[in-house]
C-alpha cells in the first residue's frame, strides 16, 4: 500500500493523546467531533489545514498517555492517510492498527516541511521525494500485519472469528 | 533460561513458553472499560457480529470519567452501557461507586498471577497484587468479548530495587515521580517492570498501587510490585521471578534520602525536589484519581489540615476512588476534618483529572494535582498550569496558597 502527499511535520517527541485529542470531546461516537478537534492544542491551526491524503510527521513516541482509541480515529478523521513517526507510544500504535490508521515507525529520517513524501507500507519503505532520500522504517509483527491488511481489527475478527485462524 | 513475572504468567496463560520478545495469544481472565472507551467497545463488538460476550462474569463496565454525566449526549452513551450490561450479563458499577481500577481491586474483579486487559492505560495499576493488567483501545477489548483471548508481544522487563526507609511526609508517590523523573516519558516503552525492595515490602496495598499505576508514565505494558509483604483476605500465589531471569536494565535507588517530589508542567516527567519550586501561587488543589485517592491519601491529607483552614486564594477539591474509600473516610472522622478545613468532596470517580468536567481550571491557573498526569490541556484546559505531587504536598499547598 502507497500513500503520497504532503507533509505536516511536527518534530517533538512525546506529542500525547491529550494534545490529539482533548478527553473533553472524547465522550461521544461522533469521529466528526474529533476530526474538527484533532491536534488543537498543539496546532489551533491543523483541523483547518488539514487536506484528505496529507501526511503527518512526528518525533518519537507519538501518542504517549491514555489508551483512547479516539486518538488515532481523530487523526484518521481529519484525513491523514498515514502517520510517519520516529517511535510509537505502544497503546496508540496498537489502536492505529486496529481501526486502520496506517502507520510506520521510521527511526532515522530527514522529512521537513513541504517536502513531498511516498509511504510504502508493504515495503516498509518512505521515499522523500523532495530531497531524493529513502528511509527504513521497522517490520510491523506478523500479526498486526494481518490485522492490518484485512482492514482493521473489526473485519478482521469478523471473518475469522479468532486470533489463531488455521 | 529463567524467567521474569510477566513471562510466567504470560506462559500460564499460553500454549506456549514464551520468552521476551516472542508474540503469543493468551486467555484473558477479566476486562474491564470505562464510560470513555466502553460505548466505541460495545459499537466495535456489534460491528464484529458480536452475540455473546465471553466470560460476562469477569466483564466489567464502570461509569467512572464524566460521572454523573455532565450533558445529554455522555448520558446517552451511558445509558447505551447499562442497557448492553443487562443484555449481556456483564457487572456494570454506576456512578458514584468509583474508579474502576479500585473497583477492580476491591470487589476482586483481579487476582493475583491472573490477565487483565483494560481500555483504560492505567490498568497497569492491577500490577500491585502481582496481575499482568494493561491498557488496550476499545476494539481491542471489544476482540477479547469476543473471543475471549488477545494477542500480545512478551516484554523485556526493567528490574527496579527500591531500598532504604522513607522520611515521615514521603511517600509512595514521590518514589515513583522520582523514577518517572528518572527514566522519562519513554523510559520503559514496550517493557514491563519489577518493583522490589526493602522499601516496596512494607508498603500497604493502597501505596502498591500508586507506584504500579504510574508505570504507563513511563511507557510501561504491565509494572509489577513484588508481593512480599502483601496481605490479602485469602492466600494467594506470589509469583516471583527466577533467580536468573533475565532484565533489560537494573537500577537501585536508595530511598532514605529521598524529599518530596513535584512534577512541574507539561509532563508527568519534569520531576524536581518540591523545594525547587516552593513559592509558586496555587489556585486550585485536587486530591483523588486511581493514583492517590484512597483512605490513606485522604488520611495524609488530614494530618495537614487538621484544625486549620485552607488558603483564601485556593480550593480544594477531592473525589474519593470508591465509595467505600468515601464511607471509610466519614466512618474515621477523616471527612469531617477535610470540609473544616474548606474541601469540596466530590463524586466517587475520576473527578477533575480527566478534564471532562468538575473542576476545570481558568486560563493562567496553576493547579497541584495528586493524579498522574499533567500533559497540556489535560484538566480541560491548555492555558492552565498542573503540577503533580502526593496528597501530603496538595494540602500543604493548598494550605498555604503556593507550592
Amino acid at each position: 500500500m502507497k500513500y503520497e502527499g504532503n507533509t505536516h511535520v511536527y518534530a517533538i517527541d512525546n506529542i500525547d493523546t491529550d494534545r490529539i485529542i482533548p478527553g473533553k470531546y472524547t465522550k461521544t461516537l461522533d469521529t466528526s467531533i474529533f476530526a474538527n478537534h484533532v491536534l488543537e492544542d498543539l496546532d489551533p491551526e491543523f483541523a483547518q489545514n488539514v487536506q484528505t491524503g496529507d501526511i503527518l510527521v512526528a518525533d518519537n513516541n507519538f501518542g504517549c498517555g491514555s489508551s483512547r482509541e479516539q486518538a488515532p480515529i481523530a487523526i484518521k478523521s481529519a484525513g491523514i492517510s498515514i502517520i510517519i513517526a520516529r517511535s510509537f507510544a505502544r497503546i496508540f500504535f496498537r489502536n492505529a492498527v486496529n481501526v486502520g490508521m496506517p502507520v510506520i515507525e521510521v527511526p532515522r529520517h530527514n522529512i521537513e516541511p513541504e517536502d513531498k513524501i511516498e509511504a510504502d507500507l508493504s515495503q516498509g519503505k518512505v521515499h522523500n521525494i523532495t530531497k531524493g532520500e529513502v528511509y527504513e522504517g521497522t517490520k510491523m509483527p506478523v500479526v498486526m500485519l494481518s490485522i492490518f491488511n484485512a482492514g482493521g481489527l473489526i473485519s478482521y475478527l469478523k471473518k475469522h472469528k479468532t486470533y489463531a485462524p488455521s | 533460561m529463567g524467567k521474569t513475572i510477566i513471562e510466567k504468567i504470560i506462559a500460564n496463560h499460553s500454549e506456549e513458553s514464551v520468552n521476551a520478545g516472542d508474540i503469543t495469544i493468551v486467555d484473558v481472565d477479566a476486562t474491564m472499560a470505562t464510560d470513555t472507551t466502553a460505548p466505541l467497545a460495545i459499537k466495535s463488538f456489534e460491528e464484529m457480529g458480536g452475540e455473546q460476550v465471553q466470560n460476562s462474569d469477569n466483564t466489567v463496565l464502570v461509569i467512572d470519567h464524566a460521572s454523573p454525566p455532565p450533558n445529554e449526549q455522555v448520558a446517552n452513551l451511558q445509558a447505551r452501557m447499562r442497557s448492553f450490561s443487562r443484555e449481556q450479563n456483564t457487572h456494570l458499577y454506576d456512578i458514584g461507586e468509583g474508579i474502576g481500577h479500585q473497583i477492580m481491586i476491591d470487589h476482586k474483579h483481579v487476582r493475583p498471577g491472573q490477565i487483565v486487559f483494560g481500555a483504560d492505560s492505567h490498568t497497569v495499576t492491577h500490577g500491585a497484587l502481582g496481575a499482568f493488567a494493561t491498557g488496550v483501545g476499545s476494539t481491542d477489548l471489544a476482540g477479547i468479548w469476543l473471543t475471549g483471548q488477545t494477542w500480545v508481544k512478551v516484554p523485556e522487563t526493567i528490574k527496579i530495587e527500591f531500598e532504604g526507609k522513607l522520611q515521615p511526609g514521603v511517600t509512595s508517590k514521590d518514589i515513583i515521580l522520582y523514577l518517572v523523573g528518572k527514566l522519562g516519558i519513554s523510559g520503559a516503552t514496550y517493557q514491563s517492570i519489577e518493583y522490589s525492595g526493602s522499601a516496596t515490602n512494607e508498603m500497604s496495598l493502597a501505596s502498591r498501587m500508586t507506584l504500579a499505576n504510574m508505570s504507563i508514565e513511563m511507557g510501561a505494558k504491565a509494572g509489577f510490585v513484588d508481593t512480599e509483604g502483601l496481605v490479602l483476605k485469602e492466600p494467594f500465589e506470589h509469583i516471583q521471578p527466577d533467580e536468573d531471569a533475565k532484565y533489560s536494565e537494573i537500577h537501585k535507588v536508595n530511598v532514605s534520602e529521598l524529599q518530596p517530589q513535584i512534577s512541574i508542567p507539561h509532563s508527568p516527567d519534569q520531576v524536581v525536589n518540591a523545594s525547587y519550586v516552593e513559592n509558586t501561587p496555587i489556585q486550585q488543589g485536587f486530591i483523588g484519581s486511581c493514583t492517590n485517592g484512597r483512605l490513606e491519601d485522604l488520611q495524609a491529607a488530614a494530618k495537614v489540615l487538621d484544625g486549620k483552614k485552607i488558603h483564601p486564594n485556593t480550593r480544594l477539591l477531592i473525589a474519593p476512588a470508591s465509595k467505600q474509600v468515601l464511607h471509610d473516610a466519614l466512618e474515621d472522622g477523616t471527612f469531617a476534618i477535610l470540609t473544616k478545613a474548606g474541601a469540596t468532596f466530590l463524586t466517587s470517580g475520576c473527578g477533575p483529572c480527566v478534564g471532562t468536567h468538575m473542576g476545570i481550571p481558568a486560563d493562567e491557573e496553576n493547579i497541584i494535582s495528586s493524579s498522574n498526569r499533567n500533559f497540556m490541556g489535560r484538566m480541560g484546559n491548555s492555558k492552565s498550569n498542573v503540577y503533580l505531587g502526593s496528597p501530603s504536598v496538595v494540602a500543604r499547598s493548598v494550605l498555604h496558597g503556593m507550592l
